[in-house]
């Protein structure tokens, strides 16, 4: 019997191996777990975290910040999220919930939050405190956000459904990130139908008032579109800003005739002007006439180097950031072939073109540094909990769509545009202002999409801006340019 | 040193690891733990010492590493149960007090374990009684699905875990008897005559069909699992292994196709095991097997710390249903990680190698089985529910040995080391 004793102890031993093999392959599979629908594992723990804060530019004003609730039944302190500040950077900063998970920079920035970065001396830190039963700290993430500049923006935008993004186009930092309808940070866990409720005077359906109109919110380009389409044109070096168009009031596509804008007289007709008069006008007649001189293909290359057609490289969680482009049934589209689109209308950014205001503002930024975008950053650096920095983000460069040479015509053009043309009402004593305007027709009448991207001062840019609005009546020049002189002077103060 | 002597000092030991784990516990809820608590340890050390003192003076030959070893098995299920709610830990120290009196009781008594011989077939009875009780209106309770509970008053206990010893006992003594009769074998396919196999199969089927009235499946696995390994070890006939696997896959394919109950058990398992597919239930059926496998996952290495894990809700309860009697295995491996499940299946491995060598060294057949199957009962056991909460094999609700809360069950594995130890001290003293 003695043989069949020991064989069944090694038969034991086996499957007591194969348990162990089975709990290891549980430790293992913990990644693809974690995010399972009803593990409390990650939640839990990371509420045990005393989170970092989220901080305005200045170092001081918390947009988001923990409150210490003691658990009693659980014998331990959790930390629950609060937003000081409310709506005001409801975007970029989202949220950081229990019921609803995260959002914004709290969900792209949540490693350094709670500490779980791949930074050694973070880890190693923890691992301590771990060890000796000390609560775990985050890192503080100072944004690059102007608070009083994104309180401006907030208020400039209240009553309209549209965004107002601004960024300094020599570094890439986003001083000013605003969307309207918001929402309040603080509802969402436990009162999310609030939201919805508060939102609800909105003159938009659906008021959305948590999409992220800057990076998310897709709207149609109209006119300002003619900076990607003049760019392409002095690019060329085939046209100049003196380069003269004839202007007959409309253009002639497929044997049809595409109207200028119309005011109550009529469609506008200029005759013989510059190029540079044309954008001052916004004539669309004659880019019309210059799409179909360098054909779709051309302009979207163009656009392509501006960063249309891919997301742009911002904090921000892929799922929050749309991609600028020609969209087709709901699709980003880009054509094979060149013929299957309409350039006289692409050139002047109607066609089926749709853009986020973050991608205008870097079209703007372009103009303003040179003809390079800096990489956008929202954040400008993280600090641990002894105040060490653990990162800054340095300027890099992202895209470099026109020559220095372009860049300063096209300063020259944008900047007659604001000085005598559709964007006076965005004019500042004693700053120049370079800007553009844009009008865009959805198809239903008082239903326009506005825009007005600009950047000052036009001779040593600090700030360059954009602003869309959507379900507008009036156009880019009466109802967008004046938020971005709002927002301008706000930054440049 | 003595073997008493080295039984102390390993004693002494598992002391001084409750005391570590209960004042680790305690530092981490000192909200919800009162101070007096961490007296339980100092009480827990006590009761073992007594029973340490009884086997100076009744079993002094006896092995040095199984009191030690079902102490430390104890520690960690008190400290985890102490860990989930300090009030029911109060309770299972009852139980291990209570426990502790019936394996000193066992061991004053019961001078002579080969007694139990003569009354194999009153035990087999017996033990086929204890597992019907369930079953009778106005005695059964049901808890989670299984009706295995009695309640008489206010106590209830569970039948099932007696019974296993009492049958455990009467296999070693018929076996022992018919073992000659059994590894012959006659006709064709070298099986034994009906007249030497009868016997066995009707106590057999009485057993699994009580069983299945009950819906205990755990318990129906254990059982058989015993009584193969049993068999096998008595007969040296790997077909008896071969035709019981069979008969076993044939029922369990029979009982899936009845029972809904086990039908749903199959196919959670399926979900749940190895891919843990969006199909795991999460929050129906599946619901306790997938937070068991997340709390598991969430354990790590090294764990989340005694006290620290995520295992209650806000409100209190337990995030895992059961957790502090089927499930305790899962919410070790989330407190004290990878290298604290290992070390408790580890203690079990040594366990059951004590156990075995105290069959390897006995001299009659009768000692030998009946060190085997008891050893078997706990090392199977041990297996079956952490194979099952851990998605290794399909779930059936069955105690950890020596760590789950239960009364029935602490009292049940003290009988079985009281049991092993008096035939350890036997086989000491015939060796000497």
């Amino acid at each position: 019997m003695n043989t069949q004793v020991r064989k069944l102890f090694f038969v034991l031993v086996g499957l007591f191996v194969a348990l162990i093999v089975m709990t290891t392959y549980w430790l293992w599979k913990a990644p693809d777990l974690e995010a399972r629908q009803g593990n409390p594992q990650l939640i839990v723990q990371q509420l045990t975290i005393d989170r970092g804060s989220i901080v305005a530019s200045d170092g001081r004003t918390p947009f988001a910040r923990n409150q210490k609730v003691r658990k009693k039944q659980l014998g331990s302190t959790w930390y629950l999220r609060t937003y000081p500040t409310d709506e005001l950077a409801a975007r970029p900063v989202g949220y950081s919930t229990i019921e609803r998970s995260r959002t914004g920079l709290e969900e792209s920035m949540n490693d350094y939050l709670t500490g779980s970065n791949a930074n050694l001396d973070t880890l190693f830190n923890n691992t301590l405190d771990k060890l000796r039963g000390i609560t775990q700290r985050g890192n503080d993430v100072i944004t690059t956000i102007d608070a009083k500049a994104q309180r401006t923006a907030q208020d400039a935008l209240a009553g309209h459904c549209g965004g107002a993004v601004a960024l300094d186009p020599k570094t890439g930092q986003v001083l000013v990130w605003a969307s309207q309808p918001t929402y309040d940070p603080n509802l969402v866990e436990g009162h999310f139908n609030q939201i919805q409720r508060n939102a609800a005077g909105a003159p938009c359906t659906p008021a959305a008032p948590l999409l992220d109109r800057i990076s998310q919110g897709l709207f149609i380009p109209g006119s300002t579109f003619k900076v990607v389409t003049a760019t392409a044109a002095l690019e060329s070096g085939k046209v100049t800003p003196s380069t003269t168009f004839d202007d007959p009031g409309y253009c002639i596509e497929y044997g049809k005739k595409v109207l200028n804008f119309a005011d109550q007289s009529g469609p506008e007709v200029f005759g013989t002007v510059t190029f540079a008069e044309a954008l001052e006008n916004s004539i669309n007649a004659v880019f019309c006439e210059v799409g179909k001189r360098f054909g779709a293909r051309a302009i979207i290359d163009q656009a392509k180097k501006f960063g249309f057609y891919e997301k742009p490289p911002i904090q921000l969680p892929s799922d929050e950031i749309s991609v600028s482009g020609l969209y087709q049934n709901g699709h980003l589209y880009d054509p094979k072939d060149p013929n299957a689109v309409d350039p006289g209308r692409l050139a002047f950014g109607q066609e089926r073109l749709l853009v986020t205001p973050l991608q205008m503002a870097l079209v703007a930024a372009a103009v303003a540094n040179d003809g390079t975008i800096m990489q956008p950053t929202l954040v400008d650096r993280v600090v641990d909990p002894d105040g060490k920095v653990i990162q800054r983000s340095e300027p890099d460069t992202w895209k470099q769509p026109m020559k220095p040479q372009t860049a300063a015509e096209l300063t020259a053009m944008m900047t007659a545009v604001v000085q005598g043309g559709t964007g006076v009402a965005a004019q500042i004593p004693g700053v120049q202002v370079a800007g553009k305007t844009g009008t865009a027709e959805t198809g239903r009448t008082g239903e326009n999409d506005t825009w007005f991207i600009a950047f000052a001062p036009a001779e040593n840019p600090q700030v360059a801006v954009a602003v869309a609005l959507s379900n507008q009546s009036g156009t880019g020049g009466a109802t967008a340019a004046p938020i971005a002189k709002e927002i301008i002077e706000a930054l440049l103060r | 040193m003595t073997l008493r002597n080295r039984e102390l000092v390993n004693l002494l030991l598992v002391g001084l690891l409750t005391a570590a784990g209960f004042t680790a516990v305690y530092i981490a809820r000192q909200d919800v733990v009162s101070a007096g608590s961490l007296s339980y340890a100092a009480f827990f050390l006590a009761v073992f010492v007594a029973a340490h003192v009884i086997l100076r003076f009744a079993l002094p030959t006896a092995d040095p590493f199984l009191l030690p070893l079902g102490g430390l098995l104890t520690a960690v299920g008190l400290t985890m149960i102490y860990r989930i709610d300090p009030d029911l830990a109060l309770r299972q120290g009852l139980w291990v007090v209570v426990g502790l009196a019936a394996f000193a009781l066992l061991v004053a008594f019961l001078r002579d374990y080969r007694l139990l011989d003569r009354y194999k077939y009153i035990l087999g009875l017996t033990a086929i009684f204890l597992l019907a009780l369930p079953a009778v209106p106005g005695l059964g309770r049901t808890i989670n699905g299984a009706n295995l509970w009695v309640g008489v008053g206010g106590l209830v206990f569970q039948p099932g875990e007696f019974a296993k010893v009492l049958l455990v006992i009467f296999l070693a003594g018929y076996l022992r008897d018919n073992r000659e009769m059994l590894s012959m074998g006659t006709g064709r396919f070298g099986m034994p005559s009906l007249k030497h196999f009868g016997p066995l199969l009707v106590i057999w089927g009485g057993a699994m069909l009580v069983l299945f009235q009950t819906n205990d499946l755990g318990g129906g696995l254990l059982y058989f699992s015993i009584f193969l390994a049993m068999l096998w070890v008595a007969t040296a006939r790997w077909q008896y292994v071969v035709v019981g696997l069979g008969l076993f896959a044939a029922g369990a394919y029979a009982l899936y196709h009845v029972t809904p109950h086990v039908r749903e058990r199959v196919s959670i398992w399926l979900d749940c095991s190895w891919t843990f597919s969006s199909a795991c239930p999460v929050y129906d059926q599946g619901y306790q097997l997938a937070q068991s496998i997340y709390a598991i996952s969430g354990g790590g290495f090294f764990g989340q710390g005694l006290g620290r894990g995520v295992l209650l809700t806000a409100e209190g309860n337990t995030y895992i249903p059961y957790l502090e009697t089927d499930f305790i295995y899962a919410g070790i491996a989330q407190e004290l990680g990878l290298a604290g499940a290992a070390g408790l299946v580890l203690v079990y491995v040594v366990f059951c190698y004590r156990g075995f060598k105290i069959a390897l060294q006995a001299s009659d057949g009768f000692s030998k089985l009946l060190a085997v199957g008891l050893t078997a009962a706990i090392g199977i056991q041990a297996f079956i529910i952490m194979g099952g909460v851990s998605g290794l094999i399909p779930l059936t609700g069955i105690t950890l040995p020596f760590v789950s809360y239960g009364g029935s069950s602490v009292v049940a594995n003290f009988a079985i080391l009281a049991l092993l130890l008096m035939i350890s001290d036997r086989v000491n003293r015939e060796r000497s």
